[in-house]
């Protein structure tokens, strides 16, 4: 069951949707969260730019998207119910709020006649009902001005959503209680208005059925609803903790990625210090100092603070310092579409530097493995010594979904080893050498101020192998380049080999992805599957380097589909660093790519693959429900 | 530690910039602080003297070696942390603020050194540093003024006089320079002095006091550049010249010059300060220097007495030093007070596992 809520920017459709969000994980089912929101904070009221929705999906089974096509739209507006509208299947439900379908607002949302009264809605079901004034003659008691008084109608919403799919109030009833706990009449009218909505459910004709969506089977353990941005900032905890360091997160304000830099403020119990810069680079260059003097220096950001860190990012290459770089991508280039998602800026995280600046690639694929993808970073980045970025998006930022938490033994153990002594030459003649590397990793000692006998001098000049001193020498300059790619390359070493599923073991076509396409990936892969044909799917963690055995999973098939919310970016490493033919499927709308569109695609391919001619029937529908 | 009036600043109960460095009764001396880099600056350059200075000075400090951090950017100025034998990074063109910030808001037990220039400082890196003092992080800053650009060799800097001829402006400058003090005061700066290279008894007198004090110190140190900008500071380091040219800070002295006959008082339609000769007001009319006043209006007043154009006057000392909590301080002890002393590795994962474990959950067995 997909439902969208949707309705100006002021009235509190994020909050709506959280709340049925968090009454549905706590029900047991499985879901998939997609806000969507303008990037003004305040967009001309009742206007098309300035409607804000979120959209959940929920089942009884595993769930891998947000969904298509909605079943349900609570539209609060006329804005809300144009903007919309295509996205709907046919058959689908809308309730909307009359209330403010006035000449007025009929005309700002671009409608010269209200479509309430014509036929253009006959193929859906509607259900036109004053929510604003029920909630307004339902919070009469508390005495509150009409237009506050009004404000609580998305409460009155969500009680009716709440009627229609049996979810259980008592976490919304508690959460508004405290919410508003310092505004006893606020509270009582928002939980007023949720009651009424619900036994307006209970007793209209017009909501005859309760929808009943049984709790999901997943696996055993303990499960909360998350979202991207705060299962990163507990990885980033989890990675200090892990390693023992206490984290310093150098950062500058910016969307979508600010929530990181407010999540971590309330940790300082870890030890946690957050650094509100003057700017991006001052971000990155207190974490950079922060590392040097023995913390876990981090930094968060989107794509345009990534292009002012790339010098400093390339200083990080040079020194070999621990550093993770936190990018939420958002849709580019320039200011672009700050609160919508993409993948652009994969290119960027590599090679966006000057010189030869190597910087390995983490990307989690949903938002609960935002968590696991930071301390994977982490222990990339203290393990090497290097920057590290953490490539997350807009969409698993915002988006949430059930996350079974892991235990704190099946987190790896992260050692700094930090340099105590002196590691070249003998008695009076001891030295210590910044740049003696490790054999395994090629990692250099990390020696930190306070340590005695090792004081030293890193900087942004090339180094001589071994005694760190500045070197013009041509062939050390060469070797250092070498060495510094080499010991990238060498983190495929410790990561797993890239899986495959294919369950026939028959496709010729493989889909490989990477961050937030796992879900439309995953869920275009079974629409074809349940069709009947063969295919195969993989998803790639690390960027850079990537897993040992990718060239040989990819010379395995006959066919390679790589969909991505860009125009072709991974297809270009792997086509240049695998001369492997990769067929490109690439959409930069800002939203999450669709899993019908999808399986059309991977169907297209598979059809030209095995030289048959392919059908994906109601697989192909966007109304059909993904269930295996 | 000196005892000279430039570091008895009189304000008892200051917690010292170096208060939580760990401190060393062996005896240094400039040469534990040399390290063994050859130094790479042209013949004659004013660098010289203050590397010699800061390495025989480092030694007054008594704090172990291994706790001293020089941080630079880019510029001639940048290479110092190569030449000295503590825990040094030479960064990028800009930054070094903000590294030493992160350094300084990590590490108590550091006495943190930035050494920068003027375009390092003021063009580049403009925001980091008027943040770095706004924030009054605990850190000394070394601004190398030779008001020309060294190391990409000879264009005009954000400190040289409008109509200067350089490489870059063969027609002469039409940038109007900044005044590095008044700028510090602005930018609510808590301790800013200005001394010049070729004087080692001022300017060891002037890092003592930067040293001491808790909270960012600006020392803007004079410094001939004989091949880009020969003579930018003959006026006053000529013996002849400079009685006239130098207008000396102490604080609490009266501010006078050229042998005691020019002094300073307040000019009340400006709200400034001017010159007069001290034979035609009465004494107690001429300007007291208290670097110590919470409002910087008298210091940045005196500023603006510096020559914008070819340097034939300037006051030279400490304009300014007042105590203001520090922004590694108040960071850190936001930090300690939410931590509880004896948190142990296990009691950090078990506090893990709550804070991942917590919100709405629920079991599925
Ligand atoms: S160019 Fe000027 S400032 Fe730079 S090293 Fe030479 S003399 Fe010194």
């Amino acid at each position: 069951m997909i439902i969208r809520f949707a309705g100006d920017s002021g009235d509190g459709m994020q909050l709506t949707g959280d709340r049925f969000t968090q009454e549905t994980a706590a029900f047991g089912n499985d879901l998939v969260t997609l806000p969507n929101f303008p990037a003004e904070i305040r967009a001309p009221q009742g206007t098309l730019p300035g409607v804000s929705s979120f959209q959940v999906h929920f089942a009884d089974h595993d769930i891998l998207t947000a969904g298509d096509a909605p079943d349900v739209l609570v539209a609060m507006n006329p804005a809300a119910l144009r903007a919309n509208l295509g996205d709907l299947h046919k058959g689908a439900t809308i309730i909307v709020d009359t209330h403010d379908f006035t000449a007025r607002n009929l005309t700002k949302a671009g409608y010269s006649d209200n479509p309430l009264d014509g036929e253009s809605l006959d193929a859906y079901s509607v259900h036109p009902v004053d929510l604003t004034g029920m909630t307004v003659a339902a919070v009469k008691e508390f005495g509150l001005s009409r237009k506050d008084a009004s404000r609580a109608k998305n409460m009155f919403a969500l009680g009716l959503l709440s009627w229609m799919y049996g979810r259980p109030t008592e976490t919304t009833t508690t959460f508004l209680a405290k919410r508003f706990a310092k505004v006893p009449d606020i509270r009582d009218a928002n939980i007023a208005a949720f009651k009424a909505g619900w036994n307006f459910g209970e007793t209209t004709e017009a909501f005859a059925v309760q929808y009943e969506i049984k709790p999901a089977v997943m696996p055993p353990g303990t499960y909360r609803n998350i979202t991207g941005n705060l299962a990163l900032a507990y990885g980033l905890v989890a990675g200090g903790v892990q390693s023992g360091l206490p984290v310093f997160l150098g950062t500058y304000p910016i969307t979508p990625a600010s929530d990181i830099l407010h999540e971590l403020s309330k940790h300082k119990s870890f030890g946690v210090t957050t650094f509100q810069a003057e700017d991006e680079i001052a971000g990155v260059g207190a974490a950079i100092g922060a590392s040097y003097a023995g913390h876990l220096g981090v930094t968060s950001t989107s794509g345009p603070g990534v292009a002012l860190k790339s010098e400093a990012i390339g200083l990080a290459v040079m020194t070999e310092l621990p550093l993770v770089v936190v990018d939420v991508q958002r849709g580019g280039p320039s200011t672009g579409l700050p609160t919508k998602t993409e993948q652009a800026d994969l290119l960027q995280a590599m090679f966006g530097r000057n010189g030869e600046a190597p910087v390995p690639i983490v990307a989690p694929q949903s938002p609960g493995d935002c968590f696991a993808a930071a301390v994977e970073a982490t222990r990339i980045a203290v393990t090497y010594r290097t920057p590290v970025l953490l490539l997350s998006d807009g969409y698993l930022a915002n988006g949430s979904e059930p996350w079974r938490v892991p235990s704190i033994d099946e987190l790896p153990a992260i050692d700094p080893d930090f340099a105590t002594e002196k590691n070249h030459g003998s008695g009076d003649d001891a030295e210590f050498w910044p740049y003696l590397r490790d054999d395994a990793t090629l990692a250099r000692p990390w020696a930190i101020p306070g340590t005695p006998g090792l004081e030293h001098r890193i900087g942004g000049l090339e180094k001589g192998d071994g005694h760190g001193n500045i070197s013009y020498d041509p062939a050390n300059h060469d070797f250092m380049v070498r060495t510094r790619q080499a010991k990238v390359d060498r983190i495929a070493d410790s990561i797993p080999p890239v899986e495959v599923d294919d369950p026939s073991g028959e496709a010729k076509v493989l889909v490989l992805g990477w961050g937030s396409t796992y879900g439309p990936i995953g869920a275009g892969v079974r629409r074809v599957r349940k069709a009947g044909y063969h295919v195969a799917q993989a998803h790639l963690r690390h960027l850079n380097p990537f897993p040992a055995n990718l060239g040989e999973v990819l010379k395995g098939y006959d066919k390679v589909l790589v969909p991505e919310m860009n125009l072709g970016q991974l297809s270009l490493l792997l086509r240049a660093k695998y001369l492997v033919d990769a067929v490109g499927y690439n959409h930069v709308r800002g939203l999450p790519l669709k899993a019908t569109e999808l399986a059309h695609a991977i169907g297209e391919l598979v059809g030209q693959a095995e030289g048959i001619d392919i059908d994906l029937g109601v697989w192909g529908e966007p109304t059909q429900k993904e269930h295996i | 530690m000196s005892t000279s009036p430039l570091t008895d600043l009189g304000l008892p109960g200051l917690r010292s910039g170096t208060e939580l460095v760990p401190t060393t009764d062996e005896k240094q001396t400039g040469k534990d602080f040399t390290s063994d880099q050859e130094v790479r600056w042209c013949p004659g350059c004013g660098d010289y003297a203050v590397l010699k200075a800061v390495q025989s000075f480092l030694p007054d400090l008594g704090l172990r070696r291994e706790n001293i951090v020089f941080v630079s950017g880019i510029g001639c100025s940048s290479r110092f942390p190569y030449y000295l034998d503590t825990y040094g990074m030479h960064s990028i063109h800009g930054r070094a603020p903000s590294i030493a910030t992160g350094i300084a808001t990590a590490r108590e037990d550091l006495s943190v050194w930035v050494v920068t220039g003027d375009g390092d400082a003021l063009s580049i890196g403009g925001n980091h540093l008027i943040h770095a003092l706004r924030r009054n992080v605990n850190m000394t800053i070394l601004l190398f003024n030779n008001r020309i650009y060294g190391l990409t060799k000879g264009q005009y800097s954000p400190t040289s006089e409008t109509g200067k001829v350089t490489k870059s402006t063969p027609m002469g400058s039409v940038d109007h320079p900044f005044n590095p003090v008044s700028l510090a005061l602005g930018a609510e700066a808590s301790f800013v002095a200005r001394t010049i290279d070729s004087d080692r008894k001022h300017l060891t007198e002037v890092l003592a006091a930067a040293a001491a004090h808790r909270g960012t110190s600006l020392v803007e140190i004079y410094q001939n550049c004989p091949i880009f900008n020969d003579g930018a500071f003959d006026a006053i380091k000529n013996p002849d010249t400079k009685p006239d040219a130098i207008i000396p800070l102490v604080h609490g002295e009266p501010i006078t010059f050229s042998a005691g006959t020019k002094g300073l008082v307040r000019d009340q339609s400006s709200g400034g300060v001017s010159i007069v000769a001290t034979a035609d007001v009465p004494t107690e009319q001429l300007l007291v220097h208290d670097a110590h006043h919470p409002d910087p209006s008298q210091a940045f007043a005196i500023s603006r007495l510096t020559e914008m154009g070819y340097l034939n006057q300037t006051p030279i000392g400490i304009f300014r030093q007042v105590e203001r909590t520090t922004y590694d301080d108040a960071a850190r002890e936001q930090v300690t007070a939410a931590t509880t002393g004896d948190d142990d590795a296990a009691d950090q994962s078990a506090r893990l596992a709550a804070l991942i474990g917590g919100g709405d959950t629920w079991t599925i067995l």
